[in-house]
Order: C-alpha cells, then structure tokens, then sequence
C-alpha cells in the first residue's frame, strides 16, 4: 500500500491501489460474465416455453429494441470520450459526457420500461410461463445493473465537482466506464440472442 | 400473522434450543456489560479491517457452527440407532439433514478455510494486508449474518427441509410453503456476496501484493492454492447466485424457473446447483490440499516432493472441476453418451489427484519425520482421503453409479473426502498457525487425544456406512428396519467419539489459553519454511517492519536461516500506511441482514427499505476519503526490538 507515483501512467494508474482497484475491477467483471453466462444458459434452455401465454415472436418489436441498441452504443462511446476528456486533463470536458451518457442511460431505462408495460398489457408477465420468466429476468437483470450504474454516475459526478480530477477521483471514473462499456457488451448479446433470434424463430 | 406462526411452537427439542439461544445471548449480554467490554468489542472487532482479527473471527464463527451441524448430526444418529425410540419424526429429521449439511458446507468449511486464508496468506507473500482491507471486513460481515439468518430459522419460522442440495420441485412454493426455505435461499444469498468478494479481494492480493522478488512459482503452496481456489470461486459462485435468486423469484414472485406448472424445469435447479456444486467441493479441498502439503514439508523437515507439479496438478483439478457436475444426477436419463462423457471427466480428477498422493508421500519418504499433532492430523489425512477418493471414481462409473446413487455408499463417501480432506485440514491449519494467531501453542498432549479420538470415531462411523449402502440403505431416510441395526448402532458409536473428540479439542484451546507459554520465538514450530514465520509472535499489525528481499526459493524462511538472514532491516524502516478501522462493513450488512429477513417472511415494504438503506449506505461509502494513517520509524523500531529482543545498544 505505498503510494509511490509513477508520473508516466494516467492518473488513475498512479497509485499502487489505483492498479489494485482497477485489477480488482477486472475480475469482478469476470465473475459479472459467469452471472450473465448463467442468465443466457438459462433462458436459451427455456426458449420456447411458453405455456399459454404469447410467443415471442407475436410480441418483439424490432423498432425499439434497435433503437435501444443505438441508444447504449451511443452511450458508450460519449462514455469513451469522457474517459478521454479525462485523459486530457479536461474536467468539464468530463463531465458534459458524462452527463450525456447519464441522459442516455437514462433514455434507455425508458424505453426498457415502456416495453415492458407493453408486454404485460398483452399478457406476457414474469408469472405468465417459464419462457417469459427467463426473458424478464435476463433483460431485467441487465436493466436494474444499468439503474444502478446511473446511480453510481451521480455520485461519483458530485464527486468530481467537490474534488475535480485526482488519483482517486479517476480511478473510480475509469472504473465506472469499464462497467459501463461492460453492460453495452452484454446488451450486444442480449439484442442478438434475444431479441434477433427471438424474433425469427 | 399471529406469534405462533412466527415462532416454531410444539416440539420440546425446539423449546430447548429457543431457551439455549435466550441464555447464551442473555449471558453475553450480561459479561459484556460486566465486564465493561462493550467499547472493546466495538473498537478492536466489530470495526476491524485487519486480514489477522477478521481471519480470527471467521475461525470463531466457524467452530460454533461446527457445534452447531455437529449437534443435528448426533441427533440425526441417534435416530437411526433407535428408530423406534421416535426421538425425530420424518419432519423434523429432513429439517435436521438440511441444516446439518447446508451448514457443514457454508458455515463451517467455508469460513474455517476463508479464515486460516486470512490469516496465512498475507504473511505468506510479504504483505501487510488484503488488497482491500475494507471489503475483507465487508465479507465477514456478510458471512456471518448470513449464518445468523440461516441459523435462526429453527425457533423462527421454521427450517429448511430440502437437503442441503434443495431440489425443485420439491423446494417450490406449492410443495414448500412457508418462510423455510427462504431461509436457505437468502442465507445462502447474502453470505455468497462475502464469498465472492474475497475471492476478488485475494485473487488481487496474491497477484498484485508480493513483496519484491516472490515471483509466482516461488510462491508457498498454500497461497498457490488460495489463488487458484479464489479463481474457482469467482467463476463458480455467480452460478450460485443466480440459481437461488431464480429460486426465490420463483417462490416469492410467482415466475416459472423450476416449477412444473408454466412449462418450468424442475431439472434445471440440479443442473445450476451442481454446476457450482462440484466446484465449490474443490473450493473446500484445494485450500486443504495446500495446507497440508506445508505441514508435511515442515515435518518432514524435507522440500516438497515435486513442488511444480503439485501446482499443475491443483490448475489442473480447478479446471476439470467444471466439467464433470452431471455426475451427481446420472439417474436423471441424459442418456449414454452424456453420462458417458461425464463419466470420463469424473474419473479425470483422480489423475491429478493422484499425483498429488504421490508426492506427499514422495516428501515423506527418506525423510526425518517429526510428529507434533499438526503433522498427526495430515499423516492420517493421506490414507483416509484416498478411500475417499477411489470411491468416488466408483461413484463416477455412471452404469455403476446407478446402484450406489443416494445412499448410504454417497454418504460415506462424500464425508472420507470432506472430513480427512477438508475437516481435518482446517484442525492441522489451526494448530499449525495458531501461535501466529494467538501468540502461545495448544497443549500438544490434549491435542492427540482430541485428534486419536476424532480419527478412530470418523472410520467407525463412516466406514460402515459403506456397507449400509451397497446393502441399499438409502439416504435421508428417518427410520430403518431391524436388519440394518448392528451397522447404524456401530456408525452412532463413532459419531458421538467423534463429537467427543471435538470436545476434548475445544478444551484444549481454554486449556491452552491458561498454561501454555508465551514469549515464542517467531519460528515457532523452528522448522518453519515460509515467511509467516518470519514475523514476531504474536504478529504486529503491520506484519512486516520491512518487506523480504532476496527471495531465492519458495523456501524463502529456509534459505534465510542458512543465511543467517532475517526480513527485519532497521536501516530500511519507513513510516508504514494504515487503512482506518470502521463500522461501515458492520452496519451495512446488518441492514442487508433485515432486508433479507423482511423477504424471508415476504414482507416486501421492509425488504425495500431495507434495499434502499443498504444503497443509502453504499453512497455514504462512495464519500468517504479516508485516507487511513500511518506508523511512525520510531513507534515500528521500538515494537520490532522489543518483539525481536535486539538491544537498543545500536543507535
Ligand atoms: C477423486 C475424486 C472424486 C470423485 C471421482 C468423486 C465422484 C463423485 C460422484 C460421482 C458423486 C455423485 C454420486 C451420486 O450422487 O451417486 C460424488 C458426490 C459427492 N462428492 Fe465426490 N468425488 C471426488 C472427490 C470429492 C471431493 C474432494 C469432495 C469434497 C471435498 C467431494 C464431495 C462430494 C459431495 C459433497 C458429494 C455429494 C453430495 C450430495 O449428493 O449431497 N467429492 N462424488
Ligand atoms: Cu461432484
């Protein structure tokens, strides 16, 4: 735990415990990846298991889960650009992206809960069968992880305009992007295994 | 709800476990308050980020548990000796299974290995604490609440009754209702938050925490094995996670997981259960493994036969770990050629676990052995482990499998490999480090009372049971014909030499506590060699004053003596950083505990507060800069000659 800066690294890399955290990020990711693996595993084991309720493919509209898509990719690269900003020693610069991909985030949420109303007016609920128990909780899962990004956006922006850019400040942006750009992949997959093949098969 | 549907009311047993809890917290209480310790409780434990005092706990919590499991597995004995005395009925002893097994695996394997991590770890590599103290204290916190809300659910609202495997759709709301198996669920739930996070946290200190030159093949084998433990359990244990969030959400939210209406898969439980189930058995015996290979190098005086392989051979058992969990439910009809495949997985792990036998047998040959009860415990652990071990390989023979599946065979088997494998290890690791830990030794003569008795009433009462089973006694079963009488009467004899055994050690340690010497030399044992036995005992707060150089060998302690050399170089002193104690992890955990209380019971509105408040907590976290402090030169150079006994002459 000695601080020894190395002046040659980003900030966020400046501190021995800045790599651990990031390190630490990293892994915690993995274990992110086996969470959502075992949510994908299971949904395609209840694919199609629909019951009495509606199939998928009566239900998906593939105008809004393509603007979704847009949507989150957007973020994530007004994400990117923060990260960048940052780099630059720019805090405004940071936080106007980071504010953008809040609003976008939070965009995103919207339409999220839209669809769902929509589903469970025509009858497909987390109740109505095993197919739909499987979709709500995938999407669901990926959604209430979005929420709480969002959450953890503010804080750490109220952070920035208390501190402005340091070791410490940095570190948990980077480490907010890393999740951030962590959730666009796994939405990637959810639009293609779900959303795509659901809508075909 | 009325009270009666709260408590558990009409079973004398339970009246006296609910007037056992009621004493013992009313005597804490009152020698707290005696005592005058409440500000000491709170100052030195309940807010402590130190890996050494967070190990300590972890081990505290682990032989009550012990206790606990170990007094439903007597009663559970006691059954099936006289089952005609109708001490349980079929009820009660499927509660009593549940919670035995759920708790051996979560609350007394688990943290007694979590712990002896804790503390050995660090000082193993030359570090001064986890990678990130705060969540350290985090993940006890979470463990032990967890326990708690497991452990209550016998005098509240009534225990599990599934097997600690849990099965749909046997678990399911419509078969199941009731808070029990909530119980299991969100117990189970919020200690596995714990499990994970120390996962990360010694997967980051081992990989990133070294001190200077411990490159990762001169690393001791018990950190090796640590690292790679972490690495299963971060891969394992989000499958855990889902699977009881699925179960829950299907009890409590009415969704269609595991249930058989709504085209749910009920089959599909097992497959997630087990797919971090077998897993998880690695996660309890790699730690082992590790430990015991330092104590026989110790003993035997002697390096570690094959040091390399052993640590391929413990990659390569984490890796096949993943692929073999159909095994534990061949008789599902997967078919041939699945079960086939599986088979052959299975019947893999042997291979690297082989080697393993081999090389500790390799260490101790030509070797001048001494037999302290560390080394008593990991010398039997070797035969008794292997019969374990090569009946499991007739377990994975799937057309076999078919007969033995479920019964007493299962039973006997999977307790040779958890008892002298994972049990018998944390006992060799407790004594071995325990100096490390509380500054004096265990009386060594109580200790081999304790470990002869709980050695000969462990093959008393396993080994019949083998035989139990190929004359089909099934599992789980809560009553037995005549026939089988003289075998059960036989395994009952053990149990209770067993929990004698365990006694005598307990007493050993309040013994010990009063008469055995302090003042230890550092190199307790004075064959150790690794760098935990580089420190002073009782180990300073920073561990090391100064971090080891010149690391050659994993042998790191062994090449210094020969030297000549300590890690101890007052001209290299610097001020050391401290991470503050808090409360947070305490208080956080607390919440979260009556969050998953309230869902227990399925009280939403609280559950919610509850969530809210440990997100409240979470944002209070994310404002805190504490930067920590720091020990002065002068504080570290006065504590390590007084606990080295160097003169002050030298200034
Ligand atoms: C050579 C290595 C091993 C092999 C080949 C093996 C094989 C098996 C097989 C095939 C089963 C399922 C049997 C059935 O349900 O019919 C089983 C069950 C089990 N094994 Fe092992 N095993 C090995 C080592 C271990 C180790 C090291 C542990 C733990 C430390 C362990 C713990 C268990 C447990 C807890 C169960 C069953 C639990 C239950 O159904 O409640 N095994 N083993
Ligand atoms: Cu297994």
């Amino acid at each position: 735990m000695t601080e020894n800066n190395n002046n040659t690294l980003p900030l966020e890399y400046s501190t021995e415990q800045g790599q651990m955290s990031i390190v630490g990020f990293w892994i915690f990711v993995a274990a992110e990846v086996a969470l959502f693996a075992t949510l994908f595993a299971t949904y395609a084991v209840l694919f199609g298991r629909t019951a009495d309720s509606p199939e998928a493919m009566e239900l998906f509209q593939p105008g809004i889960a393509l603007t979704m898509t847009f949507i989150l990719l957007t973020s994530s690269f007004t994400c990117g650009l923060a990260i960048h900003s940052m780099r630059e020693g720019s805090l405004k610069g940071l936080m106007i992206f980071l504010f953008i991909t809040l609003a976008l985030g939070l965009t995103f949420l919207g339409f999220e809960i839209y669809e769902f109303v929509h589903y469970a007016s025509e009858g497909a609920t987390l109740q109505s069968s095993a197919y739909w128990s499987g979709f709500f909780i995938l999407t669901g899962t990926h959604g209430v992880h979005v929420t709480l990004g969002i959450g953890w956006m503010i804080a750490i922006l109220i952070q920035l305009k208390q501190r402005g850019l340091t070791a410490v400040t940095n570190r948990k942006v980077f480490i907010l992007g890393l999740y951030w750009h962590f959730l666009d992949v796994v939405w990637i997959f959810i639009f293609t295994g779900v959303y795509l093949i659901g809508m075909v098969v | 709800m009325q009270l009666d549907e709260f408590f558990v009311t009409g079973e004398p047993l339970i009246y006296a476990g609910m007037v056992a809890i009621a004493v013992v917290s009313a005597a804490i209480v009152f020698l707290l308050t005696y005592f005058k310790k409440w500000k000491w409780l709170w100052q030195e434990w309940l807010t402590t980020v130190d890996h050494k005092k967070i190990g300590v706990m972890y081990i505290l919590v682990a032989l009550a548990m012990i206790f606990r499991a170990g007094v439903d597995a007597l009663m559970m004995r006691l059954q099936l000796a006289f089952p005609d005395m109708n001490f349980l009925n079929s009820q009660h002893y499927n509660e009593v299974f549940t919670t035995h097994g759920t708790i051996m695996i979560f609350f007394v394997a688990m943290p007694f290995l979590i712990g002896l991590m804790n503390v050995v770890v660090p000082l193993q590599i030359g570090a001064r604490d986890f990678a990130f103290p705060y969540v350290n204290a985090l993940s006890f916190w979470s463990l032990f609440f967890g326990a708690m809300l497991f452990n209550i659910s016998f005098v509240i609202g009534g225990a599990p009754d599934t097997g600690w495997t849990n099965y749909a759709p046997q678990a399911g709301a419509v078969l199941n209702p009731g808070p029990g198996i909530n119980f299991y669920l969100l117990g189970l739930q919020l200690s596995g938050i714990g499990t994970l996070a120390t996962g990360i946290n010694l997967m980051v200190t081992i990989l990133r925490m070294r001190a200077p030159g411990i490159t990762l093949f001169k690393m001791p084998i018990f950190s090796w094995s640590t690292l790679i433990t972490s690495f299963i359990i971060v891969f394992a244990f989000p499958i855990l996670t889902v699977a009881l969030a699925l179960m829950t959400v299907d009890r409590i939210f009415g969704s269609h997981f595991f249930t058989l209406a709504g085209e749910g898969l009920p089959m599909m439980w097992a497959n997630l259960f087990w797919l971090w189930g077998h897993p998880e058995v690695y996660i309890v015996i790699l730690p082992a493994f590790g430990i015991f290979s330092e104590i026989i190098a110790t003993f035997a005086r002697k390096q570690l036969f094959g040091y390399k392989t052993m640590v391929w051979a413990i990659i390569l058992i984490a890796g096949l770990s993943f692929v073999v969990w159909v095994h534990h439910f061949f008789t599902m009809g997967a078919g041939a050629f699945v079960n086939s495949i599986f088979s052959i997985t299975t019947m893999a792990i042997a291979v690297p676990t082989g080697v393993k036998i081999f090389n500790w047998l390799a260490t101790l040959y030509k070797s001048k052995i001494i037999f302290p009860v560390p080394m008593l415990w990991s010398l039997a652990f070797i035969p008794s482990f292997t019969i374990g071990g090569v009946t499991g390989v007739m377990l994975g023979m799937a057309a076999a499998d078919y007969q033995y599946h479920n019964t007493y065979f299962l039973v006997s088997h999977f307790h040779y490999v958890l008892i002298p494998g994972t049990v018998f290890a944390s006992f060799a690791g407790l004594v071995f480090w325990y100096p490390k830990l509380f500054g004096h030794k265990l009386n060594e003569k109580i200790g081999k009372w304790a470990f002869w008795l709980f050695l000969i009433g462990f093959h008393v009462c396993f080994f019949p049971q083998y035989f139990l089973g190929l004359d089909g006694m099934a599992r789980r079963v809560f009553t037995v014909g005549p026939e089988w009488f003289t075998l059960n009467f036989i395994s009952t004899v053990g149990a209770f030499t067993m929990g004698l055994g365990f006694m005598v050690f307990v007493f050993g340690v309040i013994y010990s506590f009063r008469y055995s010497t302090r003042d230890l030399p550092g190199d307790d044992w004075q064959y150790g060699r690794t760098l935990e036995w580089a420190t002073p005992t009782p180990v300073p707060k920073y561990n090391f004053a100064t971090l080891p150089e010149n690391v050659r060998t994993h042998d790191t302690l062994i090449d210094m003596k020969e030297d000549g050399e300590t890690t101890f170089d007052e001209k290299k002193l610097e001020s050391i950083h401290m991470p503050s104690y808090t409360g947070q992890p305490f208080i956080m955990m607390a919440i979260l505990f009556f969050a998953s209380f309230a869902l227990v019971f399925e009280w939403i509105t609280l559950a919610v507060i509850g969530l809210i408040a440990t997100i409240v907590m979470m944002f209070i976290r994310s404002f805190d800069y504490d930067e920590g402090y720091h020990i002065e030169v002068d504080e570290l150079r006065e504590n390590e000659r007084r606990a080295r006994g160097l003169d002050d002459d030298r200034e």
